[in-house]
C-alpha cells in the first residue's frame, strides 16, 4: 500500500492504492462529542473510506450505526455527489468497532450527517479531482480540459474513460491542494428523493439485525434480572431450571442469573423455573408517587441556576400580570422494536461481539474491562439496530452477553424479552416544573422563571429549557434527585420534554396577553430568524387563522434543537369522552441543505409518531421499587389506525446542516396541547394526556 | 420432546422440539430462518406474523404442534427476488426504517390482499391496526399496500 502525504490543512485525508487495484481514500469523521478533539489537531484516526476499484465500483464504509435513519444512504449520497459518481455503482458497508483505527463511532445527537457534511463532501471531492488528474495523465493533456459525470471523466474532445480504469492510476498522481467543492446550485445526487440502500434486505428477511446473528457452536442465554432497581441476587435455587428440556447451564452474572439453553424458547422456559431470592436494596419502597412527591419539595427552594439574564425575581414582581403553572412530564421508555441482545464469544485471549448498538467503543471499551483484555483484542460487529432511539447508548446488554460467555466458555446470544427490555431501560427523566411569567401593560413578557426537578443528570433534564423569545429577564433552575430509576437519552433528549412545557407556557402567557399565540411567538422571535422563518411558514401551510370546523382547535409550537428549527401546526379536537383527534398536522423544516427529502420526511414523521406514542398512550410508572408496565397491552404505541396526516415542508435554507433524526419531535406534544386548548379551554400541563382529564361534563 | 412435520417455504422439514414450542422459535433458532422476527411474545405486535394455511398467524404464540401437516410461509418465502407485488411496492415506497417489524408488516398485508384484492384505507386499518412499528412508517405501508393492489384508495 502506498501512501501519499494528506492534502488538508485538517489532515484527515489519506489517499492509498488497494493493493494495486483501485483507489482508497481513508478519511475522518467528527463525532459529537470529538468536535472539540478534532479542532485540537488529534492524531488522524480514520473513521471513514472510500474506495474506487476496478470495475467502477465505489464502496463507501461508515463507521456509524443505521437504526432506520437513512444514514447508510445519506452518508454515501454526499460523497458520490462531490465525486460525480454514477449512483448505481455506489455501494456502502459499515466498519466495524477498533479502538484506533475507526475515531469514534459513535450515533446519537442527530448528529451523523451533520457533523460529517464538510468531510464527506471533501472526501468524494479530492477523489474526484485525482480521477481526473488520471484522466488528464492517461491521455496528455491539460487537466483543465477534463470534466467529471456520472462515474467518468470527459475529456473536451468527447473521449472519455470510467472511473473503474482510471482507479488504479488515481492513487499514484499528484494530490491537489485545495480542492473545490460543487456550488449547491449544481447538486444532482443531493436533494433528490433517493431509495436507501438497504430498503431490498428489509423486505424479504435478508437483513441482519443483532437477534439475526448465528455464530457456529452459539447458545442462547435469557437472564432473571432484579425486578426492583438495583437489587442483588441473595441466593437462587437453579435445580428445577437446570431440568428443563433445552437448558445447558445456569450461571450467575452481575446483571443476574443467566439461564443457557440451546434455543431461545428453551432459556426463556428454563427462566421460568428459577427461584431467586433478591436483596431488594434502598430502592425497594420507590413509587411514583414518592418521587412526584420528592421532586414537588425540592422545586419549593431554589436550585442551581442553568441559564438566566437580568433579573427575573425582581421583573416577575413588578409585572402588570404574572400567571404560574406547574407542569409534569412522564417517565418514558424507548421500546425499540428489537428488544436488547447481543452475541459475544470470548477465548482465553480475545472476544468477538456482534451487536446492535450506536456506541460500539464504549461496548468494546466495557468488553475489554469486564474481561481484563487490551481493547485492541475486542472485536465488536455492528449489526443493523431495531430502533435505536437512544436505548442503544447504553452498553448493559453488551456486558450481559460478555459476561455469560466467559462463564460458560462458548459463544452465546443474550436475548432480552419485551417485558426485561421494557423493565430495564434508561428512561426519559420524569420532570416535575414550576413556570412564572410576567407581562407588561402591553401583554408582553418581561419575565420569566423555570424550575425543573428531576432524576438523572443535569444535561439530561435542563437541556432545551432556555426559551428561544426575547424575554428580558428569564432564569432557569433546577434540581437533580437520584430515584434509582436508571435514567438515559431517549429520541431528542431534554427537548423532548422541556420543548413540552416552554411551548406550552408561552402559550399560556399569548392567552394571558389576550395575543394570538402565533402573532405572539413571531414577535418574541425577531432575534431568532430561523426559527421564526419555520414559525411563518408552518402557520402559513396550515392556514393558520383560517375558519376551522366546529369543534377543532389549532395549535403551533416551534422548537429549535440539534442545529434545526422546527414548528408544527397541529388540528385536533376533543370529543364528549375526552378522546383526542388529530386532523392534520404540518411541520415546517429547516434542517439547511437537503440530503435526502424523502429520508427527511420520513424521519420527521417517524419523530412525530413517536411523540404522538409517549404523549396520548401511557406512562412508565413506578411501585415497589419496579416498573409495572411490561408489554405492549400496557404500554401502548400508536397504530396505523391512529396515525394522523402529516404534511411537512421543508424550507429551502444556506443555514449550516443539521440533524432531522430527532429535531422533528419536540414541537409536536406541546402543539396538541396547545389545539386542545384552542378546542376545549382545558389546559393540558400532565403528559400523557388522559381522557378522563378532558372529558366534558 | 416431539417430532413435527410441516411444509415451510415449500420445503418438507421435521423438526425435534418440545411439542409446546413456538412457531417463531422453531423458525429462527431450528431452521434458522431469521426474517421472523420476536417484538412481543404476547400476540401484542404482530412482528412474528407468518402464513400458516395462507392465514396470517402469530407465530410467537402458535404451538409447533398445531403446525403438524400444515403449510408456512414466511418471509423469505414469500419470493426468492423480490418478485412479490408488496416487496415491489414496498421498495418504491421506500417504507422501512429500521426494519425490524417489516417482515410482518409485509405478511400481514399479504394476507389482506389474498382476501381482499382491493381494500379501502379503512380495510387496511383493521388488519393492519396490530401490526406496531415503532419507527412510523405507517403512512408509507398504506401507500405501498394500495400501490400493490394497484389502485388508489380513499377514505
Ligand atoms: S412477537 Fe408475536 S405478536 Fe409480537
Ligand atoms: S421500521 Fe422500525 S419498527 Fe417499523
Amino acid at each position: 500500500m502506498s501512501t501519499q502525504p494528506s492534502l488538508s490543512r485538517r489532515d484527515f485525508i489519506k489517499i492509498s492504492s488497494v493493493a494495486g487495484a483501485g483507489l482508497l481514500l481513508s478519511f475522518y469523521l467528527p463525532s459529537k462529542d470529538e468536535l472539540a478533539l478534532a479542532a485540537t489537531g488529534e492524531a488522524f484516526a480514520p473513521n471513514a473510506w472510500l474506495k474506487i476499484d476496478n470495475d467502477g465500483i465505489v464502496t463507501i464504509t461508515v463507521a456509524r450505526s443505521e437504526m432506520g435513519q437513512g444514514v447508510l444512504t445519506s452518508m454515501p449520497m454526499i460523497v458520490a455527489e462531490e465525486l460525480e459518481a454514477d449512483w448505481k455503482k455506489v455501494r456502502v458497508e459499515q466498519a466495524n468497532a477498533h479502538p484506533t483505527k475507526y475515531g469514534s463511532m459513535s450515533t446519537g445527537g442527530s448528529f451523523s450527517v451533520r457533523g460529517s457534511w464538510q468531510n464527506l463532501r471533501t472526501a468524494g471531492a479530492t477523489a474526484r479531482e485525482l480521477l481526473i488528474s488520471a484522466a488528464a495523465q492517461t491521455w496528455g493533456v491539460d487537466r483543465s480540459t477534463c470534466r467529471a459525470e456520472n462515474g467518468k471523466v470527459v475529456h473536451s474532445s468527447g473521449k472519455e474513460l470510467p472511473y473503474g480504469q482510471l482507479a488504479s492510476t488515481a492513487a499514484t498522481v499528484h494530490a491537489p491542494t485545495g480542492v473545490r467543492l460543487k456550488d449547491p446550485k449544481d447538486f444532482k445526487i443531493l436533494g433528490k428523493r433517493l431509495p436507501k440502500l438497504d430498503t431490498p434486505s428489509k423486505v424479504n428477511g435478508a437483513a441482519k439485525f443483532g437477534m439475526d446473528i448465528r455464530v457456529p457452536g452459539m447458545l442462547f442465554s435469557s437472564i432473571e434480572r432484579s425486578p426492583v432497581f438495583g437489587g442483588k441476587v441473595k441466593s437462587f435455587d437453579a435445580s428445577k431450571a437446570k431440568a428443563t428440556p433445552g437448558v445447558r447451564d445456569v450461571v450467575q452474572v452481575d446483571s443476574g442469573i443467566a439461564v443457557i439453553a440451546n434455543s431461545t424458547w428453551a432459556a426463556f422456559q428454563g427462566r421460568k423455573e428459577l427461584s431467586v431470592q433478591w436483596d431488594e436494596g434502598q430502592y425497594a419502597n420507590q413509587s411514583s408517587e414518592a418521587i412526584w412527591q420528592s421532586l414537588e419539595e425540592m422545586a419549593k427552594s431554589r436550585g442551581s441556576v442553568d441559564d438566566y439574564e437580568g433579573d427575573a425575581e425582581s421583573a416577575l414582581a413588578g409585572a402588570a400580570k404574572q400567571v404560574e403553572a406547574v407542569y409534569y412530564a412522564p417517565l418514558v421508555a424507548h421500546v425499540t422494536m428489537e428488544p436488547m441482545n447481543c452475541v459475544a464469544d470470548v477465548r482465553s485471549d480475545r472476544c468477538e461481539i456482534w451487536v446492535p448498538t450506536q456506541s460500539p467503543q464504549q461496548i468494546q471499551n466495557e468488553a475489554a474491562r469486564i474481561l481484563g483484555l487490551p481493547v485492541d483484542k475486542v472485536r465488536v460487529n455492528v449489526t443493523l439496530l431495531g430502533g435505536g432511539f437512544g436505548r442503544r447508548l447504553q452498553t448493559d446488554y453488551g456486558s450481559d452477553a460478555v459476561r455469560v460467555s466467559k462463564a460458560i466458555g462458548a459463544p452465546v446470544q443474550v436475548i432480552w424479552t419485551r417485558e426485561d427490555d421494557m423493565q430495564h431501560d434508561w428512561y426519559r427523566p420524569c420532570t416535575y416544573n414550576v413556570l412564572k411569567g410576567g407581562l407588561d401593560k402591553d401583554g408582553w413578557p418581561v419575565a420569566w422563571m423555570h424550575r425543573i426537578a428531576g432524576p438523572g443528570s443535569r444535561g439530561l433534564v435542563v437541556a432545551g429549557s432556555t426559551p428561544p423569545y426575547a424575554i428580558p429577564n428569564f432564569r432557569v433552575d433546577s434540581h437533580i434527585k437520584e430515584t434509582g430509576v436508571p435514567i438515559g437519552a431517549w429520541r431528542s433528549v431534554g427537548p423532548s420534554q422541556n420543548g413540552f412545557v416552554v411551548e406550552s407556557f408561552i402559550d399560556e402567557l399569548a392567552h394571558a396577553a389576550k395575543k394570538d399565540p402565533f402573532e405572539f411567538r413571531r414577535h418574541l422571535l425577531s432575534k431568532s430568524p430561523r426559527l421564526r422563518r419555520a414559525l411563518e411558514v408552518a402557520a402559513e401551510k396550515a392556514g393558520w387563522g383560517k375558519p376551522l370546523p366546529a369543534g377543532v382547535g389549532r395549535g403551533i409550537a416551534a422548537v429549535e434543537s440539534f442545529g434545526s428549527a422546527v414548528a408544527e401546526v397541529v388540528e385536533a379536537s376533543v370529543a364528549k369522552d375526552g378522546s383526542v383527534k388529530i386532523h392534520r398536522i404540518v411541520a415546517a423544516v429547516d434542517c439547511g441543505p437537503i440530503v435526502n427529502p424523502d429520508t427527511l420526511e420520513a424521519q420527521v414523521e417517524g419523530g412525530i409518531v413517536y411523540s404522538l406514542s409517549s404523549v396520548l398512550k401511557d406512562e412508565i410508572t413506578i411501585a415497589k421499587g419496579r416498573t409495572v408496565q411490561s408489554n405492549f397491552d400496557d404500554y401502548r404505541i400508536l397504530t396505523i389506525d391512529e396515525m394522523p396526516k402529516v404534511e411537512t415542508h421543508i424550507i429551502p435554507s444556506t443555514e449550516s446542516v443539521g440533524g432531522i433524526g430527532e429535531p422533528g419531535l419536540p414541537p409536536v406534544a406541546p402543539a396538541l396541547c396547545n389545539a386542545i386548548f384552542a378546542a376545549s379551554g382545558i389546559r393540558v400541563r400532565r403528559l400523557p394526556i388522559k381522557p378522563a382529564d378532558l372529558k366534558k361534563s | 420432546m416431539a417430532s413435527i412435520t410441516l411444509i415451510v417455504n415449500g420445503k418438507k422439514q421435521t423438526v425435534e422440539v418440545a411439542a409446546e414450542t413456538p412457531l417463531l422459535w422453531v423458525l429462527r433458532d431450528t431452521l434458522g430462518l431469521t426474517g421472523t422476527k420476536y417484538g412481543c411474545g404476547a400476540a401484542h405486535c404482530g412482528s412474528c406474523t407468518v402464513h400458516v394455511n395462507g392465514e396470517a398467524t402469530r407465530s410467537c404464540v402458535t404451538p409447533i404442534e398445531y403446525c403438524e401437516g400444515k403449510t408456512v410461509t414466511t418471509i423469505e418465502g414469500l419470493s426468492a427476488d423480490l418478485s412479490h407485488p408488496l416487496q415491489k411496492a414496498w421498495i418504491q415506497e421506500d417504507v422501512p426504517q429500521c426494519g425490524y417489524c417489516q417482515s410482518g408488516q409485509i405478511m400481514s398485508a399479504a394476507a389482506l390482499l389474498i382476501q381482499n384484492p382491493h381494500p379501502t384505507d379503512k380495510i387496511i386499518d383493521d388488519a393492519m391496526r396490530s401490526i406496531l412499528c415503532r419507527c412510523g412508517t405507517y403512512p408509507r405501508i398504506r401507500r405501498a399496500i394500495h400501490l400493490a393492489a394497484g389502485q388508489k384508495g380513499g377514505k
